[in-house]
């Protein structure tokens, strides 16, 4: 889901660039009234949990490979907004250290993975799980906030693939940039993501879910705003 | 530091040694790159054509560790291991520090 330089078009990378610093900005103006100096500890383990997660590359045999983010499991256990700033800055060191991911491509892989695919988790968790505080349908919810976030991840990413033949070709008809139009992008992830890599996401979501609920319930982030409303 | 919080960084070192499995798997079961993050050889093969605004930017940075690997292409999968684990622990080390210092500085006027 690293979309790598040379794919999009200016006319795509720029926007997001702009997009995505945005969303940071706001990212840490939000984590500064909502966390404390005692948590950071855990923002830095939350970053280099989702570079790990990263690393495990899934093979669909014979075919291509993907692999979980992790962006979902920290946004209900951080909060989506200490997801946005870990996300991004693992992504920004994977593409000028490790070459994962295109240097032009950051602000669009950061709107991908660390915008999208977190709040779309953390609201799919909030929908799905209603008044639930443990039991089935929690589990149920957990699951689904790892498996849709990603799922939303790679949609994003794969239409932003899929309009570059839109947006620009050549004098000879062929595309400049990403060459595959919608009609194939759209399937390919979605397909390859709702069979495979966001299960994956699900079952990792809801492991680290069960395991802060039993050891450290209190950090849970998404189960704190329930006490709030509560109150 | 809390006994809790020792064990979480114990468990990402772990699965700092475990990530080769990210690349031994793949290679057992014959899965190639992720879709849209072809090479321009892999792009050749596919279309026929590299797309020509993509050449051009395509490598507009060379990153130090390219794809976890300090062996190069040529490596053999024992280096691409040992470079992988390496490359997991480089990526806690980075990735905590960067966000330890953006949030100490963040919280600085908190107790």
């Amino acid at each position: 889901m690293h979309i790598p330089d040379g794919y999009l078009s200016p006319q795509t990378y720029i926007p997001f660039y702009a997009v995505s610093v945005a969303f940071l900005g706001i990212a840490v103006k939000k984590i500064k009234k909502e966390l404390s100096a005692k948590q950071v500890p855990y923002l830095a383990m939350a970053a280099a949990f989702s570079f790990l997660i990263q690393m495990f590359n899934i093979p669909i045999p014979g075919g291509t490979t993907g692999h979980a983010v992790g962006a979902g499991i920290i946004a209900l256990l951080l909060g989506p907004w200490t997801a946005v700033v870990a996300v991004s800055v693992v992504l920004i060191i994977q593409a000028f250290v490790f070459g994962d991911g295109g240097i032009t491509a950051i602000g669009a892989n950061c709107f991908n993975m660390a915008v999208v695919m977190p709040f779309v988790a953390f609201w799919t968790f909030n929908v799905m799980k209603g008044p639930s505080q443990r039991g089935p349908r929690f589990i149920a919810a957990a699951f689904l906030s790892g498996y849709v976030g990603l799922t939303a991840a790679a949609l994003s990413t794969a239409f932003m693939f899929g309009i570059q033949p839109i947006i620009a070709s050549g004098p000879d008809g062929r595309p400049l940039y990403a060459p595959y139009p919608l009609s194939i992008a759209i399937p390919v992830m979605a397909l390859e993501h709702l069979l495979l890599f966001s299960i994956v996401e699900g079952v990792v979501t809801v492991m680290l879910m069960r395991y802060f609920l039993k050891h450290e319930s209190t950090l849970v982030y998404s189960m704190r705003e329930v006490s709030c409303e509560k109150i | 530091m809390k006994k809790f919080e020792k064990k979480l960084w114990l468990g990402l070192f772990i699965m700092a040694l475990l990530s080769p499995l990210g690349i031994i798997l793949p290679e057992k079961f014959n899965a190639e790159d992720a879709w849209g993050e072809w090479g321009l050889d892999a792009l050749e093969k596919l279309l026929g054509y590299v797309p020509e605004g993509l050449k051009k930017t395509a490598d507009i940075w060379i990153a130090p560790i390219p794809d976890y690997n300090f062996g190069g292409d040529g490596a053999l999968m024992p280096a691409k291991i040992l470079s992988y684990i390496v490359s997991g622990i480089i990526g806690i080390i980075l990735t905590s520090v960067i966000m330890l210092i953006i949030f100490k500085i963040l919280f600085k006027n908190e107790k």
